[in-house]
């Protein structure tokens, strides 16, 4: 590695603060003799270890090494605790947050359904019984009106046949009245064709009464 | 130089720091670390900036990294070791991503350096120290004490457990820096057969054939090797924090 000026100015640079209290006699060696120096055995360290010892187990770079490893280990750490854990921790986290609430949404609407599905049997169950019952009232109604109307028609002819019976009695009568006038008239004539004389009315009448009753 | 398999672990400086004689010196390692940081986070920001509900590719991969480790975690440590997701998660982005990168022909390896991995692991191993005794104070020490142990056996036991323990960073960052060094050298030097048999003319073109072979399959193993080696480093993690957490339920 060869050393340009400006990293020969870098060099002293930064010794200059913990100069002070590491190396307290060179207190003023920030001049450009002192940065030679510096960069001269830097560069004999180098070439040195170049073809002796095993590069890994060259301990000239440790402190670098160890450095460089702490500063960029470090923001990586850091890096990832204050940014990239919570970024996908968050997505992830979200993620199932989301999963769970479409599974919340769909065992609601899947309950929504069932409660539904149910309401409508319910509905239906109390539709066909509400049915039932108006058909067998209706039935009912039905029932009694044919009830009462045959008791009605029944008492009509009951009050029909009563006043027939009532007729024919009459006529009977009538006719039974008549037939003593014509058994009496009957019995002159056959009286008066017998004997040639006319019978006693009254006599006539007494024997039609007499065989009426006799008979 | 091309074909020596350990210069591709060979550290340079790009910009020359030095502090209180130390070298902090910003090197090839330094900017494959920024690198990796760059890739893994960006990675992970651009993926999931939309924040869909339904992932796109980005995001899926973003989300199954994420629910990967977690339920690795959550498996491992239980609940109530979920506090440390961000450090697992961390730690297994990193590893994978300075693993993949290193795929990349002329890449530097971060994880193949031993430093990088041994303070990981002790960031590990710290973690589980510093949480086990700040949350259940001297009882964490049940941790070296197993239930059930005859008195007799017992300090025989202790010992073990101890051992085991101070052993576990030292096997941690061992493992991975070893699995990434040894496969990137066989890597590098199958392929370096396929380069040198190339240049002997005919007969040495048909004969680089078989390390050609040799090379694409070390690839794909390579690839696999990156990834189970961040697995096997997050998994290890989630047991020593379990540690942490319960330690006297094992």
């Amino acid at each position: 590695m060869f050393v340009t000026s400006a990293h020969a100015q870098t060099a002293p640079a930064a010794p200059e603060t913990p100069a002070a209290p590491g190396t307290a006699p060179a207190g003023d060696t920030h001049a450009a003799p002192a940065g030679e120096t510096h960069t001269e055995t830097g560069v004999a360290h180098g070439d040195e270890h170049g073809g002796g010892t095993f590069p890994p187990f060259d301990a000239t770079y440790y402190p670098s090494m160890l450095l460089w490893l702490v500063i960029t280990f470090g923001l990586f750490y850091f890096l990832i605790k204050n940014v990239i854990v919570p970024r996908v921790g968050g997505i992830i986290e979200n993620r199932q947050g989301r999963i769970a609430q479409d599974l919340n949404e769909a065992s609601r609407l899947k309950a929504e359904a069932d409660a539904a599905v149910a309401a409508y049997e319910k509905e239906l169950a109390t539709a066909r019984s509400k049915g039932h019952k108006i058909a067998e009232t209706a039935r009912e109604a039905a029932k009694t009106k044919a009830a009462a109307d045959r008791a009605v028609i029944e008492a009509e002819l009951g009050e029909k046949l009563a006043a027939a019976e009532i007729r024919i009695g009459e006529i009977k009568r009538q006719a039974f009245a008549e037939v003593g006038q014509i058994a009496e008239e009957t019995a002159a004539a056959i009286v008066d064709q017998l004997i040639g004389a006319k019978a006693n009315n009254d006599d006539i009448k007494a024997a039609v009464a007499a065989a009426k009753t006799g008979a | 130089m091309a074909n020596d398999p350990i210069h591709q672990f060979q550290i340079s400086k790009i910009v020359p720091i030095e502090i209180g004689g130390l070298d902090f010196s910003f090197t090839n390692a330094s900017l494959f670390m920024v690198a990796t940081v760059a890739c893994a986070a960006g990675f992970l920001y651009f993926a999931t900036s939309k924040r869909s509900l339904i992932p796109g590719r980005g995001q899926s991969v973003a989300e199954m990294s994420y629910e990967f480790i977690a339920n690795m975690l959550r498996e491992g440590a239980g609940n109530s070791g979920m506090k440390f997701f961000p450090l697992v998660f961390s730690l297994f982005m990193f590893i994978l991503t300075a693993n993949l990168l290193g795929m990349f022909p002329y890449f530097f390896t971060v994880t193949s350096q031993i430093i990088v991995t041994f303070a990981l692991s002790l960031l590990v191993i710290g973690t589980v120290l510093v949480y086990g005794f700040y949350k259940h104070g001297l009882h964490f020490l049940q941790l070296f004490v197993p239930s059930g142990v005859p008195g007799a056996l017992l300090p025989l036991v202790v010992a073990i457990e101890i051992i085991s323990f101070l052993s576990r960073p030292v096997s941690l960052s061992v493992r991975l820096f070893a699995n990434m060094l040894a496969g990137h050298i066989t890597l590098k030097v199958f392929a370096g057969f396929v380069a040198s048999l190339g240049a002997l003319g005919a007969l040495g073109i048909g004969g680089a054939i078989l390390p050609l072979i040799m090379t694409v399959a070390l690839t794909g193993l390579e690839f696999l090797v990156a990834f189970l080696q961040a697995y096997v480093f997050a998994v290890l993690t989630c047991m020593y924090l379990n540690d942490a957490v319960h330690p006297g339920g094992h």
